[in-house]
């Protein structure tokens, strides 16, 4: 199988302590994967990692038909190369409306001199209307981002992960905040992503994890403790210790 | 700028004709070309403050929506000014010189470098032409250096500072303590720029001495009016697109601009290096209309005080800075002008001259706590009485935040 994005032996220390202990992990092109754990199990710190916004302290992370190391990229140039990210906490930019974030995620040059030269196309204008429909928010293209509810910004943070047409999505827990209905949308939308491109999911809701129906990574304190299907992890008995009998 | 670009900003329209009405009633009220009713001395505060406003503008880009507090500008300000200055002060030393020489014969190339250097820096006790006054002789070379020696300082000063993701009250005083050094180093007598003496003269336009001061207070009001048009022009056009976007989604969240794919760095340096040539436009408009620069217009202050209009007067907003700018210095130069009446309190007399920097310093704080929006923000005021024309009513982050909260809860 080709891997689209192969860590491995990578481990972090912050202030001596170890958040990532010689961690590796692999998801090929198109694959979902979620990955759960208990609290500090190092899972944020993991995206981190992938995203550029950490640098370990040893291990490898390689990316893409090219091999490219992408410990050798800032962030911006990773999130080029087709890694997107959606954080724990919405993180948009509650000051400009939902249509202006969306445009801002729109693949497209990023050079600050073609940026500044650069206008919208009626096909522009189009693809955003048509994310911020698929997400829900059609209605709201011009209403600030920092009006919007909790669950609202988390749709706007995945259209605009959508927008940057990824090669790899790292969504850090998309349901919280979330309606049951809501997160049924998510989980829906989440598979339905997968089918052509590669999408890891960090979740805490064991019922969510169940619905996506895909492979599953058990991290805990900084490396993988089990991997294998839901039913598969949930099984063995250290996970049973660590994680789910608390 | 595409055509529709003024139809789609409207407020730009309303700006620049705002300017030109200003000029021209000023124009018509001028010594040279009109009544008379405005006296030039004034008519040369006005054109100064137009420049201020230039820079206001550089300023607001910079910090208000780049979220860059830059305590340099003045410093790019300042050296725009010595870089016109220096020809000024050559050129018609140079004319002086051959005019005094008069019907004698003529000098060789070096007698008169010689004369010249020893008219312009006998003060200093040299009588070499330094040889950062290699280009001075020439009016084209000399304007090129105003935009390429504040342009390469703020690109080299820039890259290093943010590549090494300097970022907020550290990159403040680093910027500070730039133009501290540079202020300092031309202090110095042998900085090749006649230290504390500074270029003076500057009034005095080589190669036109038939036009008066009246006239000339005027060309450069319009000068200056054209500049600042130009500069509003440009940077709405950089703030009103996807640019505009990136900028203020690097003052809001710079790390999360990074994760869509956009080099920070690379913007900052962009805007720094801009607003600092954009600075150094307005410096050499405005010295020649001041007569005088000397080490002490850079000091790290002045760009406190630049930093201090734009807040009072709004800063993310255009229009907010240039009134900032124009209402804090001139209302400045009114109190220090000393023209303003002493409060007697019977106990003690407020004197405006020392207190205007307590009330100015008060007010920063006050705008700063109670109306972060500055002056600018009684347009919302005006405006909030009309039916909003967009979806919803803006909500600040802490509004948006507070709706997060809720739906944790
Ligand atoms: N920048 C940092 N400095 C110091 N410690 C850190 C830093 N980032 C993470 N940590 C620590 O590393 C550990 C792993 O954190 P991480 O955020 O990756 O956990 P997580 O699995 O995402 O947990 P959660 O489920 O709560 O989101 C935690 O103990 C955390 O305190
Ligand atoms: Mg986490």
């Amino acid at each position: 199988m080709n891997h689209l994005l192969e860590v491995s032996g990578i481990s972090v220390t912050f202030d001596g302590f170890r958040a990532i202990n010689n961690l590796s992990f692999s998801i090929g092109t198109a694959e979902l994967r979620a990955i759960i754990g208990p609290n500090g199990a190092g899972k944020t710190t993991f995206m981190d990692i992938v995203t550029g916004k950490t640098k370990p302290d040893e291990g490898r992370v390689i990316w893409g038909e090219k091999s490219t190391n992408l410990l050798k990229l800032n962030e911006a140039k990773i999130a080029r190369a087709g890694v997107g990210r959606k954080f724990q906490r919405p993180t948009v930019f509650e000051d400009q409306s939902v249509a202006e974030n969306l445009m801002m995620a729109l693949k497209a040059n990023r050079a600050p001199w073609s940026v500044l030269f650069w206008r919208p196309t009626k096909a522009d204008h189009f693809k955003v209307a048509a994310l911020a429909e698929e997400v829900g928010l059609g209605d709201s293209l011009a209403r600030k981002s920092g009006e919007l509810s909790h669950g609202q910004k988390q749709w706007l943070e995945i259209g605009m992960l959508l927008a940057q047409e990824p090669r790899l999505l790292l969504v850090d827990e998309p349901a919280a905040g979330m309606t049951l209905a809501e997160r049924e949308q998510t989980t829906a939308l989440l598979v339905d992503l997968a089918r052509t491109r590669a999408v890891v999911v960090v979740e805490h809701d064991m019922e969510f994890v169940r619905r996506l129906g895909c492979k599953v990574t058990v991290l805990h304190e900084g490396s993988v403790l089990a991997e294998g299907s839901l039913d598969h992890v949930t099984s063995n008995p250290k996970v049973i210790e660590v994680y789910l009998g608390r | 700028m595409k055509p529709g670009f003024l139809a789609k900003n409207p407020s730009v329209l309303t700006f620049l004709l705002v300017l030109a009405i200003f000029t021209l009633a000023i124009t018509f009220l001028s010594d040279a070309y009109g009544s008379g009713l405005v006296s030039t001395s004034m008519v040369k505060t006005l054109g100064k403050t137009l420049c201020l406003c230039l820079i206001a503008i550089a300023m607001d880009l910079i910090w208000g929506y780049t979220g860059i507090l830059s305590l340099g500008h003045f410093a790019f300000f300042g050296l725009g000014g010595y870089m016109v200055g220096m020809w000024l002060m050559f050129a018609r030393t140079r004319d002086i010189v051959l005019a005094s020489a008069g019907g004698a014969l003529p000098m060789t190339p070096q007698e008169l470098s010689d004369a010249i250097a020893s008219q312009i820096f006998g003060v200093v006790g040299a009588s070499e032409l330094p040889t950062v006054w290699a280009f001075a002789g020439s009016l084209p070379a000399q304007l090129a250096l105003v935009v390429l020696v504040p342009g390469l300082l703020a690109f080299v000063f820039g890259w290093l500072a943010f590549h090494s993701r300097v970022t907020g009250v550290y990159l403040s005083i680093l910027t500070q303590a730039m133009t501290l050094a540079l202020s300092l180093y031309l202090f110095q007598n042998d900085s090749g720029l006649r230290g504390n003496n500074g270029l003076s003269g500057l009034q005095n336009i080589p190669g036109i001495e038939g036009a008066g001061q009246d006239a000339v207070s005027v060309w450069f009001l319009w000068a200056s009016a054209l500049a600042l048009a130009l500069g509003y022009m440009l940077a709405s056009f950089i703030v009103s697109g996807k640019f505009g976007s990136v900028i203020r989604g690097i003052r809001d969240d710079e790390a999360r601009v990074r994760f869509l794919g956009y080099s920070v760095e690379s913007y900052k340096l962009f805007v720094f290096t801009l607003t600092a040539v954009i600075a150094a436009i307005a410096g050499a408009l405005y010295y020649p209309q001041a007569g005088i620069i000397n080490p002490a217009e850079m000091a790290p202050i002045a760009s406190i005080y630049l930093a201090v209009w734009v807040a009072i007067g709004g800063r993310g907003r255009l229009y907010g800075a240039v009134v900032g700018a124009a209402f804090v210095s001139l209302v400045s130069t009114w109190f220090t002008g000393g023209r303003v009446p002493d409060v007697n309190l019977g106990f003690y007399t407020v004197k405006w001259v020392d207190w205007w920097s307590v009330l100015l310093g008060l007010s920063f704080v006050l705008v700063t706590l109670f109306a972060p929006k500055g002056l600018a923000g009684l347009v919302d005021l005006v405006q909030g009485l009309r039916p909003p024309r967009r979806g919803g009513t803006p909500l600040g982050p802490d509004d948006g935040s507070l709706q997060e909260q809720e739906a944790v809860e």
